[in-house]
């Protein structure tokens, strides 16, 4: 039996935000939830009675926030890239900043990791949704994470030595 | 070698972004209710209201109140049963359904002997549907008896079934079942308990 959307919402709604978040950051995540759960409402009744709700709504939920991405990315001149750095530099904490990384990342990995470290989903049920095997999902996790770690401790020296 | 399955030990380094903050998820959740509703997929919304005979679970659709539902009949089993009939596009959206909640705080607080809100009464049929039809004309502080009310729908023999369309009264409270009593001047069964049914009726006569 299908349970009413409200408990949907209150059981997913947090993972939903960290996924939209890995994609495209704290301030946008927020359309992108409104985004994810409207598309997923309006979906709700014709979902089969035994599919795994939290990877179906992870699902959509990438899948909305690489559209918002994409369609600010659009809309972004050369100019507004600026901005985005300073901001960095000036908020510039070693934590803030790990988004800007993770979006950058490629396409699989950044995939992984949100749907692995941000939604907790195990590599047996990414691997269902993305294909492949878990131990490719894993490797591409760790791959991603060792990047960002890279990235991160760049961006920290830098900081340092100004 | 770590398990494939569980949580993942997640690195400090995405604390910023696991983290949500209080009241985010919640003003989140406003704007789904006002963005559903526009988009015309919001069928079902609710919420809960604490009355002197218990917290109460108000369920409207775009037509109207659908359910008041008692704490005995478990919230989460009857939101489960409106999922299963109408839709389960259902959210808790306690602004939508103020006009009835206010009007329940009038009724318990004896500032209010009649419901104005708009009613669905899609969740029953046939004869049941006419005696609930019928019962808001029994006035406040009065009772009939369940023979009385078949007679006034015109199916003198019909005392039983007018019973089972009272016990079967989606919108109790609203809805007034609890003014049909036994022949004998005895309370009857009542939804949400005797003793509900008997708080209604003294708090009616004490204010009428």
């Amino acid at each position: 039996m299908k349970q009413p959307f409200e408990k949907v919402v209150t059981e997913h709604g947090a993972t939903v935000l960290r996924v939209c978040r890995a994609v495209v950051g704290p301030t946008d995540a927020d359309d992108a939830w409104s985004e994810t759960f409207l598309a997923a409402m309006r979906a709700y009744p014709e979902l089969p009675a035994d599919a795994n709700l939290e990877a179906w709504l992870v699902t959509i939920a990438y899948r909305k926030a690489i559209d918002l991405l994409r369609a600010r990315r659009r809309r972004a001149t050369p100019v507004d890239e600026v901005p985005e750095k300073a901001s960095s530099e000036i908020g510039g904490t070693y934590d803030s900043d790990v988004w800007m990384y993770v979006k950058d990342l490629p396409d699989k990995q950044r995939q992984v990791i949100a749907y692995h470290y941000l939604a907790g989903l195990p590599y047996a049920d990414i691997a269902g949704i993305l294909g492949g095997t878990s131990e490719a999902a894993r490797r591409a996790a760790s791959d991603g994470i060792a990047a960002l770690r890279r990235h991160l401790a760049d961006a920290q020296s830098k900081g340092n030595n100004r | 070698m770590s398990p494939n399955t569980g949580e993942p030990n997640v690195p400090a380094m995405f604390t910023p972004l696991t983290t949500v903050a209080p009241g985010v998820l919640e003003k989140l959740h406003v704007a789904l209710e006002n963005a559903a509703g526009r988009e015309g997929i919001l069928d079902v919304t609710y919420r809960t209201i604490d009355t002197p005979v218990g917290t109460l679970l108000l369920a409207a659709t775009e037509k109207g109140v659908i359910r008041v539902a008692y704490d005995s009949e478990d919230h989460a089993v009857v939101l489960e049963g409106l999922a299963a009939t109408l839709s389960p596009r259902i959210l808790h959206a306690p602004g939508r359904l103020d006009a009835v909640a206010r009007e329940i705080d009038e009724y318990f607080a004896r500032r209010r002997t009649r419901f104005d809100v708009p009613l669905d009464l899609s969740l029953t049929t046939g004869f049941r549907r006419s005696v609930l039809e019928h019962l808001p004309q029994i006035a406040y502080g009065h009772t009939q008896s369940y023979a009385d009310v078949a007679r006034t729908v015109g199916n003198p023999k019909a005392a039983r079934a007018v019973g089972s369309a009272c016990a079967t009264n989606p919108l109790p409270v609203v809805i007034p079942c609890h003014r049909v009593v036994r022949g004998d001047g005895t309370l009857g069964g009542y939804v949400g308990g005797p003793a509900a049914k008997s708080a209604l009726l003294d708090l009616e006569t004490a204010a009428a």
